[in-house]
């Protein structure tokens, strides 16, 4: 499976690390909402299709991507930097 | 007057660098491995949206004019700097005291200066099959048009993480932790019996 990162480019799905689905929100750290916490630990949509996943290029340039992944076909239809604001990318720092 | 003891810097190599030609070189030594002991290896990162300025500050300290875009370097045979993440460039020089410098022009507002001069040791492969060596390591596109000259590339070889610039048509030189310095330069030497290969 290849990851084309936005800054490195093509590379082998062994150079990065999964960080987990992507579709989850952190509750507000002071919240007391055990549903909340419960949700945000526990439920996941568990696609068969597409899902958006957070992965981390480690062992390149170290950037956090946000990714959508097929669960089907491991196609990846989109990579883009979380944080937005990277520059000096190929993409001239729009994800 | 007091005598200053001056540290020598001792190489990780040490014990598994052997001067001399090695492998199959009987037919020829295809790759030059060396250790070019640079005597500084920092790290620049800049603010998100500091990045040009960064640059202008890498151009002004070493005279190296980096181009854009990912991977991006340049290297003048002395002084060698590229970019191998977003808003993140290695800049090495062959003399010590860079770190002294940088740390006057990267004000707290542009970014950081991190010195890995003694964190980091610097492996030399040149020749014509150079490029036949590192693509068994590593999973890159060593080819000119997709690596052009000066440019960057992070990658790693079985986890051991490694920092490549091309500073010449058939020479790159790389950066590894010091810790797993030797480890990795064995497994380049491996890599190398086959073609024959020469350690200056």
């Amino acid at each position: 499976m290849l990851i084309t990162c936005p800054y490195c480019g093509p590379r082998d799905v062994i150079e990065f690390t999964y960080q987990g689905d992507g579709n989850r929100e952190r509750p507000n750290p002071a919240s007391q909402d055990l549903e909340a916490w419960n949700a945000y630990v526990y439920d996941r949509l568990n696609p068969a299709g597409d899902h958006n996943e957070i992965w981390q290029h480690s062992g390149g340039c170290r950037a956090h991507l946000r990714m959508v992944r097929n669960t089907l076909t491991h196609e990846i239809s989109s990579v883009a930097f979380v944080r937005g604001a990277a520059a000096n990318t190929k993409s001239g720092g729009k994800p | 007057m007091a005598e200053h003891q001056i540290p020598q810097r001792q190489s990780p190599l040490e014990p598994d660098y052997r001067v001399g030609s090695h492998g199959d070189f009987e037919h020829g030594v295809d790759v030059i491995l060396t250790e070019t002991r640079p005597g500084s290896i920092l790290q620049l990162a800049a603010w998100p949206g500091e990045e040009k300025m960064l640059m202008s500050a890498i151009r002004a300290i070493t005279g190296l004019a980096l181009p854009d875009g990912a991977g991006g370097g340049a290297t003048d045979g002395a002084r060698a700097a590229f970019g191998f993440a977003p808003g993140r460039f290695t800049v090495v020089d062959e003399t010590e005291g860079l770190a002294a410098s940088f740390a006057r022009v990267v004000t707290p507002a542009i970014g950081t200066v991190t010195d890995l001069s003694h964190g980091r040791t610097a492996i030399r492969i040149a020749g014509p099959k150079a490029e036949w060596v590192l693509a068994k390591l590593f999973a890159i596109d060593f080819a000119l048009s997709a690596f052009p000259l000066g440019a960057g590339r992070s990658t790693t070889h079985h986890d051991v993480f490694t920092q490549i610039q091309r500073t010449g048509a058939d020479q790159f030189d790389m950066y590894v932790f010091r810790s797993f310095a030797r480890s990795f330069w064995k497994t380049l030497c491996h890599a190398s019996e086959e073609v024959g290969y020469e350690v200056q």
